[in-house]
Order: C-alpha cells, then sequence, then structure tokens
C-alpha cells in the first residue's frame, strides 16, 4: 500500500520537529529516513504512525485521508527503537497479542492463533524460544521478535524506528541484510529511520535525507551519494573536505582553487563552499599542472586497501586525503614533506542566502 | 595500592552487632511486650479482653475504614501516577506537591481541619446539619481522615515505577490495535501489579492504624466511632493494661501480617525481575540452517 505525507508540520513547544515535509512512498517500496538526530525523522515516522498527531497536512494511505484516523485502526506495524516487546509476556504471547485484542467476531481461533504465531517465528527463526521471556533474548532476538509481533497483524505497511540502533556491528550487519531479504520476499512497504547513511544505502530502495525538520533529497542510494543535492548531503554522506570561498562571473575561488563555474554568469558576488571526498584528491609530488595546491603531511594511516593521509594546507586547514596502497607505496612520502594536492572533482554548493531565525534543532 | 572491596572482618561484626542490637531494643522487645502484657492473665482474659463488645465494634470499624480508605486511594493512586507520569500538563508539579501534603502536615492538624470544615462550628457545619447528615465524631469524618492521611501510599509507589516503565510498550499495544481498556489491563497493569500491591499493603498498614488525624475526628463514642488505636488508647488511661495490650496485640497481629506480605511480594517481584530489564545474553543463537 503506497503512503503519501503532504505539507506536514510539527512543533513541540517552540522546536519545529518537522516542517512543511511532503513525500511519496510507492506500494512495496524499502524506504529509508536518513539524517542526525533532532532531523525530524523519527516525528515523521510517528506522524504516519498516528502516533504523533501533525499540527497541519496529510497523511494518506492507499490516497486515502488516514490523518485523522487513530493509529490502533491504521493497520500500520511499527518496531520500536528499544523493541518495547511487552516485558511480563513470553515470546509467543508477545507475537499473538496483536490477535487476541481483536474484537471476538473477528478474532481468529486459539488453533489459528498457535499456527500462525508459530509460523511467524519459525520465519524469524525463534521458534525454538517461543515459550522464553523477553528478558531471556539476546538484542538481536528482542529485535526479531519485534518485528514478528509487528507482522502478525497482517499490517497495510512496515515503520521501523532506528530497527538496528542498538546493536552492536556484527549482529547488525547480518540483521541488515535479513531485512532486505525478507523484504524482497514480502514486498510490503516499509519505511525505516537511520541516522547511518551506510545503513540506508545498503537496504533501502531510496533513501530520504532530512535536516532540521526538512528532506533534503530524495532519491536512490546511488543518486544520493553520487550527486547530492545539498551541501548538507554531501557533509552527511561520509567524510568531505570543505573549501570556502565565492563565486562571481562563472568563476569560484575556494580556498587554494581556483574553478570555472559556469552555473553562476552572473557579476552579483556570492558566498560558496566546494566539497572533496578524501579519494577524489591525487597527491603528487610536483606541480605539473596547476589545478591544484601544496599542503604538508602530518600522518600517515593504513586502512585496508588505501592509506589516509592528514596534511595541512598553507592557510592552516586540515585536509583528508585517501590513497591506493600500491600509490602510496610508489610515492612513499615523507611526515612533513609538501605535497601536492589536485583534486578530481570538486562539487560547488552556494551558501543559503540567510539563514531563517530560530531554526537550531534540538535533539528530541 | 589496591583498595579492599569488603572491610575488616571486625567492623563488618561490630556495623551488624549495632543494627541487630538497635533492632532488639527499639523493636523486637516492644513487640514482645505488647504479647507478654497481653497473655498474663492467661489466655482466657486475653480472649476476654478481645471478644468484649466495644473491642469488637472498634475492630469491626477499623476494617471497615481501611475497607472504603484503601480501595478509594487505590482508584485516585492509579489516575494520578498515570496522569503524571505520561502525560506533561500544566499543573502536573503542583498535583505532585499536594500528593505529598499527608505526609508533610501532622496528622493532628489534618483531623482538627476537617473539625473546622465539617464541625457544628465550620463552614459546612450548618448545611449539614440543615440536612441531618453527621460528619463529625461519626464513621464518615473517620473515614475521610483516614482516607486523606492515606492519600499517598499508593500514588508514590507507582509514579517512579510506570516513569521507569515509560510509553514505549503502550504504544506498541495501540499500534497492534488494543483498545484503551485492553492496553490498561494487558499492559500497563501487568507491569506495575508488584508496586501496586506494595502501595496498597502500606496503605492499608496506616489506614488500620491511623491515630492522630482519628483521634480528633471521632469524639470516642464507645462502640460507635472508636477504631482498635482508639480504644488501646481508652482502656490503657483507665488502667486496664491487660485489656489494652490484648486489644493492640491484634493490631500488632494485623502489622506483622502486613510484613510478611510484603517480604513475599518483595521476594516475588525480584523472582520474576519486575524491575530493571538488562541481563546477560542467555540465549545462544542456532547456527543457520
Amino acid at each position: 500500500m503506497s503512503i503519501e505525507v503532504r505539507g506536514v508540520t510539527k512543533t513541540f513547544g517552540t522546536f519545529t520537529a518537522v516542517n512543511e515535509v511532503s513525500l511519496t512512498v510507492p506500494d512495496g517500496e524499502l524506504v529509508a529516513l536518513l539524517g542526525p538526530s533532532g532531523s525530524g525523522k523519527t516525528s515523521l515516522l510517528r506522524i504516519i504512525a498516528g502516533l504523533e498527531r501533525p499540527d497541519r497536512g496529510q497523511v494518506l494511505f492507499e490516497g486515502q485521508d488516514a490523518t485523522r484516523r487513530d493509529a490502533r485502526e491504521r493497520r500500520v506495524g511499527f518496531v520500536f527503537q528499544h523493541y518495547a516487546l511487552f516485558r511480563h509476556l513470553s515470546v509467543f504471547e508477545n507475537v499473538a497479542f496483536g490477535l487476541r485484542v481483536r474484537p471476538r467476531d473477528t478474532r481468529p481461533s486459539e488453533a489459528v492463533i498457535r499456527e500462525k504465531v508459530m509460523s511467524l517465528l519459525r520465519m524469524v527463526q525463534l521458534d525454538w524460544l517461543a515459550d522464553r521471556l523477553p528478558s531471556q533474548l539476546s538484542g538481536g532476538q528482542r529485535q526479531r521478535v519485534a518485528l514478528a509481533r509487528a507482522l502478525a497483524v497482517e499490517p497495510r505497511v512496515l515503520l521501523l524506528d532506528e530497527p538496528f540502533g542498538s546493536l552492536d556491528a556484527k549482529v547488525r550487519q547480518e540483521l541488515r541484510r535479513w531485512l532486505r531479504r525478507l523484504h524482497d520476499e514480502i514486498r510490503l512497504t516499509s519505511v525505516f529511520v537511520t541516522h547511518d547513511q551506510e545503513e540506508a544505502l545498503e537496504v533501502a530502495d531510496r533513501v530520504v535525507v532530512m535536516n532540521q525538520g526538512r528532506i533534503e533529497q530524495t532519491g536512490s542510494p546511488d543518486e544520493i551519494f553520487d550527486h547530492p543535492a545539498t551541501s548538507f548531503v554531501i557533509s552527511f554522506m561520509g567524510n568531505v573536505n570543505v573549501f570556502h570561498g565565492r563565486v562571481q562571473n562563472g568563476k569560484a575561488h575556494l580556498g587554494p582553487l581556483a574553478l570555472d563555474y559556469p552555473e553562476h554568469p552572473h557579476a552579483e558576488e556570492r558566498a560558496a563552499a566546494g566539497f572533496t571526498r578524501p579519494y577524489d584528491l591525487d597527491v603528487e609530488r610536483t606541480a605539473d599542472a596547476k589545478d591544484g595546491f601544496w599542503a604538508t603531511l602530518r600522518h600517515a594511516t593504513p586502512a585496508g586497501a588505501v592509506v589516509r593521509l592528514q596534511l595541512v594546507g598553507d592557510d592552516g586547514s586540515l585536509l583528508q586525503v585517501e590513497i591506493p596502497r600500491d600509490r602510496h607505496e610508489a610515492l612513499r612520502p615523507q611526515l612533513g614533506e609538501r605535497l601536492y594536492l589536485r583534486p578530481r572533482q570538486v562539487r560547488v554548493f552556494l551558501d543559503p542566502i540567510e539563514a531563517p531565525a530560530g531554526q537550531t534543532p534540538r535533539p528530541r | 595500592m589496591a583498595r579492599p572491596t569488603t572491610e575488616p572482618l571486625a567492623v563488618r561484626v561490630l556495623l551488624i552487632a549495632v543494627a541487630l542490637a538497635f533492632l532488639a531494643l527499639f523493636l523486637v522487645m516492644p513487640l514482645a511486650i505488647v504479647f507478654q502484657q497481653a497473655l498474663e492473665k492467661g489466655f482466657g482474659a486475653y480472649l476476654a479482653a478481645v471478644r468484649e463488645p466495644n473491642a469488637l465494634a472498634a475492630l469491626r470499624l477499623t476494617l471497615l475504614t481501611a475497607a472504603i480508605a484503601v480501595p478509594a486511594n487505590l482508584l485516585f493512586g492509579l489516575a494520578a501516577s498515570w496522569a503524571i507520569a505520561r502525560f506533561e500538563f500544566s499543573g502536573r508539579s503542583v498535583l505532585l506537591t499536594l500528593i505529598d501534603l499527608p505526609f508533610a502536615i501532622s496528622p493532628v492538624i489534618s483531623g482538627v481541619v476537617f473539625i473546622l470544615l465539617f464541625g457544628r462550628q465550620g463552614w459546612l457545619g450548618p448545611w449539614l446539619d440543615a440536612h441531618d447528615v453527621k460528619v463529625v465524631f461519626a464513621v464518615p469524618g473517620i473515614v475521610l481522615a483516614t482516607v486523606f492521611v492515606t492519600f499517598p501510599f499508593v500514588a508514590r509507589e507507582l509514579i517512579p515505577v510506570m516513569q521507569a516503565q515509560g510509553r514505549d510498550e503502550e504504544e506498541a499495544a495501540v499500534v497492534l490495535g488494543a483498545s484503551g481498556w485492553q492496553v490498561f489491563w494487558r499492559v500497563t497493569l501487568p507491569n506495575v501489579k508488584w508496586g501496586l500491591l506494595y502501595g496498597v499493603i502500606l496503605c492499608n498498614a496506616r489506614a488500620m492504624g491511623e491515630f492522630g488525624a482519628v483521634s480528633v475526628v471521632s469524639g470516642h463514642i464507645r462502640g460507635l466511632t472508636n477504631t482498635l488505636p482508639l480504644h488501646v488508647e481508652i482502656l490503657y488511661n483507665e488502667y486496664q493494661f491487660q485489656a489494652a495490650f490484648a486489644v493492640a496485640s491484634l493490631l500488632a497481629l494485623l502489622a506483622l501480617v502486613t510484613l510478611v506480605v510484603r517480604s513475599v511480594v518483595e521476594w516475588r517481584e525480584k523472582a520474576t525481575g519486575g524491575g530493571s530489564v538488562e541481563e546477560p545474553e542467555l540465549a545462544r543463537e542456532r547456527p543457520a540452517a
């Protein structure tokens, strides 16, 4: 079932958590809401679930307005960040809960409930733990019980709040892939919230990047990574070097860099910043081409297939560079040596004209 | 130098000895004296004192008062702690302070306040007189005073439990389709049941033992408005020491039963892990098929 969010705004006191957000999730898609804490992603998810009521705007399921509908009537599956399993009920009863609270005329018989719960527990590979209490399970197991419980009511959409947030790195990896496989099997429209860009890129069909209650960019993982729409997106999607400066008459002067910028042909001067990924900087000993700048090597750390270099530019700015290990072997740069850096790719974004006042994000 | 994690043996023995001596002097001995004095003139005299009509009337009144005050404060405590733990509203901190009020002021003052309100010269006195309703120096006054004094017990027990528990499980239940009542009966109540029971036990102990406030509003009419603690005082003032201690032993027995129930509750709470949730990872992952 498709989800549509139209112009939704939600404030808590003086803090605007979600600001005029519109979003469409097509049927059967797995979408990630990605952003730092306080960006409004969890609030948006809770509004979709009906756990929070928006101040303005609409939530539509399959084109039908559900804004005023109560959470218990929306038929959404919701997986909470800390699982929120019923601690006094066994794993079996946790999963059965949604079936047992149905009105008598639609409540399935005991045999049907048993059948259904056990098949869900088999699906999440926990049928052997049906009689345990949640407190006797590991974090990854609890997470899967929470998922089975959400799926038991045959929800029309599945919403997951930081589903892997409180798990250790290895379990996290496994569960991520498992969730992706599960989604490929059951094709349930799903939205999950995360602050981990790697997780979003790996799992989701589409990524929605949020910042300060607004959507910065929506797109496939490739689009988001290769064609970031704003300076926030490029900074959030991994390490990046920033050069501040200005643009005028189709030219950009950004710190030590001078490059063409035909997108701004006007005589009016605008503040701007250039962004370069650490692996998009070439390191050389001589300044044969004139498109780079000099910097002094401070640290070199091997990291798998690459070597991470930290350099200081002549203006005192810190620079991060990643070069392949064999390139490092060939070059053998010494600490304290001056090296010539040539950016292969620089993305330039104009600074916003004037940041609106009173928009500092506060973590919820 | 690493500090030892336990104190030297001598210190431990000394501390335990001090604690036990204190306990014996101030708790066990008085309790023993109550029963010793009660049985001084033999079991026959004890039974006679306990079965004396005025003593039985006092016992009935005490049980009646507790039977009204405890359920009333159970309901109030649930409602107040629910409101305070789950919702942000203006006046929340005022409500929190008001709940503690009966703890903060002397019970005698609460009794006097009820006289000022409902007494013949009180604010509502003339109206009550005109409608022939007796509050002060009658059973309703005793019940009111007891309800007031035992007001905080259930709420005070529940508020921290509910706050620690958070909203997550209730929200999960709502999303799964549970109605308000189903959320309360199937999720909220099971999670706070031990805290609630503990609050009820404390509330009950105080309701049966309350002296100050009840003493002021009761009027000490024998066989009519005397509760057990008041009856004990009257007997004692009349130099009927054996009878006084016999009736007092009834209260002491009630207190002992309360203590036993309390210990059982605490033991159960520990056994079912009603408190915090973090434990070691017990279960192994099943190898992938």
